[in-house]
């Protein structure tokens, strides 16, 4: 069985965003490029559905820029991944990224399972997961933070709103978006990156999987920073105080209350 | 003028606020607003969606559809779109929005903009504005090759003031019953009441600060004296005192409301983000320095232990007045 993953390479959390000299997109100079948070869920959970059924290998899969999201295919060999496949492709959007994820995918021979991290922390879309299993016309659940496989039947569990769970059977194969909580993601340990290190990464251009340009629906353009906040107005005193000078400027300046 | 197709979200037959916002703003816009609700109790939403603006409603009264299963909704919600055949389509950025809509636009070669915050409609054309990086900046949302435009805003972005009631024309739609191969077993029902932290109008959250899990306690009284929704900083749900769900952040949740106060959160670069869209921030923290005070409206330095009780006492008596 093959299981694949599908994860994206962002910009590190730590990274302050500058926008760029035309506002349509972020600065990238001095960028510290890793894989996208929630797709080390999904790494984690292939490695380990793979471990607990001999004879399946993990294919990793990501769309971008070649020259950098190599590194993050690497990161993903390094925690245990079997194959890594890039799509070497630019500026394109979440429907492009999801036609062409489907389009691997169906020339690798389909799968049981496809797991991703439930959104990109750059974009926060959470959409390529959903359109990728429409394109292969199968079922999805997104935010997904407990998942086992039995038989034909992916068992998952999906957190909603409020703090509720919904519990969900799919008939696979079947596309598993991950949320914290689903795992605790390895770290790549020493003899697994040098191992990675020398695995051939496959490389397949976008241009030849022949999806139109049409097939682009949203671009996003002027980028701004939020507008500054006037100083804070720290309060002054013990903290009755503090605290009554609080409740009053909330109520009185603020008008919050 | 062409039509705008709003998905009213409701819970047992109550419209949500959020989906009241849609349909105020796709009315302010000029053009035809059609809601659809799903579910048994669908029909008794039709007056409240008329009283907010719509022009029709198409409902589908049917049990299948009483609680969200990607393939039944995706297959009804395509039905809808293929009869309304709107040019805009406004649905809330929800669990149930973020989940269905991409699926959506896929099946119908439409451009779906997720998780926006700000909306501008003129005729047919849509300027919808979304956080990117969780709020470290903003990016606004161009549709291009799609005759449907589907966007997704956050709650409690949109303004709720009065419209022009209209008496909704009813619109019966047939059910689609698809083979599924996704089932809902169950639905475990969450332990707060609370309103979800990305449709909270006030938030108190908690950080390290706090010193023990059991200290969440002092937080729980604050909110429930403000009604306010409980979240906590990425150190603490990664020490394990509460749960993920609770996160605000980057790699959490991304909050907007009116109200946000962060009782021992230093602020880390990846909170500030999730975080800095609230309207007024008020910091308590006991190192000055702190680099939440940067992004705060109001700062005090003290001990969150000892400020917190007294705190919840001076709301208690404020607001009984």
């Amino acid at each position: 069985m093959k299981i694949f993953v599908c994860i994206k390479q962002v910009p590190d959390t730590e990274t302050k965003i500058k926008i760029s000299a035309d506002q349509n997109g972020i600065d990238t100079a001095g960028v510290k490029w890793v894989m996208n948070p929630y797709d080390e869920y999904a790494v984690e959970e292939a490695v380990k559905t793979r471990d607990a059924n001999p004879g399946s290998q993990v294919w990793v899969l990501s769309v971008g820029p070649k020259a950098r999201v190599v590194d993050s295919l690497r990161t993903a060999l390094a925690m245990g991944a079997d194959e890594a496949i890039l799509v070497n492709g630019e500026n394109l959007d979440n429907n492009m990224t999801a036609k062409a994820l489907a389009e691997v995918i169906k020339a690798e021979g389909g799968t049981k399972v496809i797991f991703s991290g439930k959104l990109a922390i750059d974009d926060n879309a959470s959409s390529v997961s959903q359109m990728l299993a429409e394109y292969l016309n199968v079922p999805h659940t997104t935010v997904v933070s407990k998942f086992s496989l039995e038989g034909e039947n992916v068992n998952v569990e999906r957190d909603i709103e409020g703090g509720a769970k919904e519990v969900v059977q799919m008939m696979a194969p079947a596309v598993v978006a991950a949320n914290k909580g689903l795992n605790m993601p390895r770290y790549a340990s020493l003899p697994g990156i040098m191992k990675a290190k020398k695995k051939v990464i496959k490389d397949i251009e976008f241009s030849s999987l022949n999806i139109p340009a049409s097939e682009m629906k949203v671009k996003f353009t002027n980028f701004t920073l939020p507008a500054d906040k006037p100083a804070v107005k720290m309060l002054a005193g013990d903290s009755a105080a503090q605290v009554s000078e609080l409740v009053k400027l909330l109520r009185d300046e603020a008008k919050v209350l | 003028m062409g039509k705008i197709l709003v998905f009213a979200e409701h819970s047992q037959g109550k419209i949500k606020r959020s989906s009241i916002e849609l349909l105020q703003a796709a009315a302010k816009s000029g053009n035809t607003v059609v809601a659809t609700v799903f579910g048994a109790d669908a029909k008794s939403v039709v007056e409240s969606a008329g009283q907010n603006g719509a022009d029709e409603v198409y409902v589908i009264a049917d049990a299948s559809l009483d609680s969200y299963n990607p393939e039944s909704f995706a297959a009804n919600m395509v039905s809808v779109i293929n009869a309304v055949q709107p040019t805009i389509l406004l649905a809330s950025a929800s669990s149930t929005g973020k989940d269905l809509f991409p699926r959506v636009a896929a099946r119908l070669g439409a451009g779906v903009a997720s998780d926006c915050t700000s909306l501008e409609i003129s005729g047919d054309t849509v300027k919808a504005v979304k956080p990117m990086y969780s709020g470290k900046c903003f990016a606004t949302a161009n549709f291009e090759n799609t005759a449907l435009k589907i966007v997704l805003m956050r709650a409690n972005q949109l303004p709720v003031g009065t419209v022009d009631a209209k008496s909704a024309k009813v619109v019966e739609h047939s059910v689609e019953k698809p083979d599924l191969k996704t089932l809902i077993k169950e639905i475990v029902k969450g332990t707060s009441s609370k309103l979800d932290l990305t449709e909270a109008n006030v938030i108190v959250a908690g950080g390290r600060g706090l010193k023990e899990a059991a200290n969440f306690k002092l937080l729980d009284d604050l909110a429930d004296v403000l009604g306010a929704t409980v979240g906590a900083s990425r150190a603490v749900v990664d020490a394990g005192w509460v749960d993920h769900g609770m996160q605000v952040g980057q790699t959490g949740k991304t909050v907007a409301p009116s109200l946000y106060i962060a009782v021992g959160v230093s602020g880390a670069i990846q909170h500030l983000a999730g975080m800095s869209g609230s309207k007024v921030i008020v910091a308590i923290n006991n190192d000055p320095n702190a680099p939440i005070f940067q992004k705060a409206t109001y700062g005090i330095v003290g001990d969150a232990l000892e400020i917190l009780p007294k705190l919840t006492q001076e709301f208690k008596t404020a607001l009984q007045h």
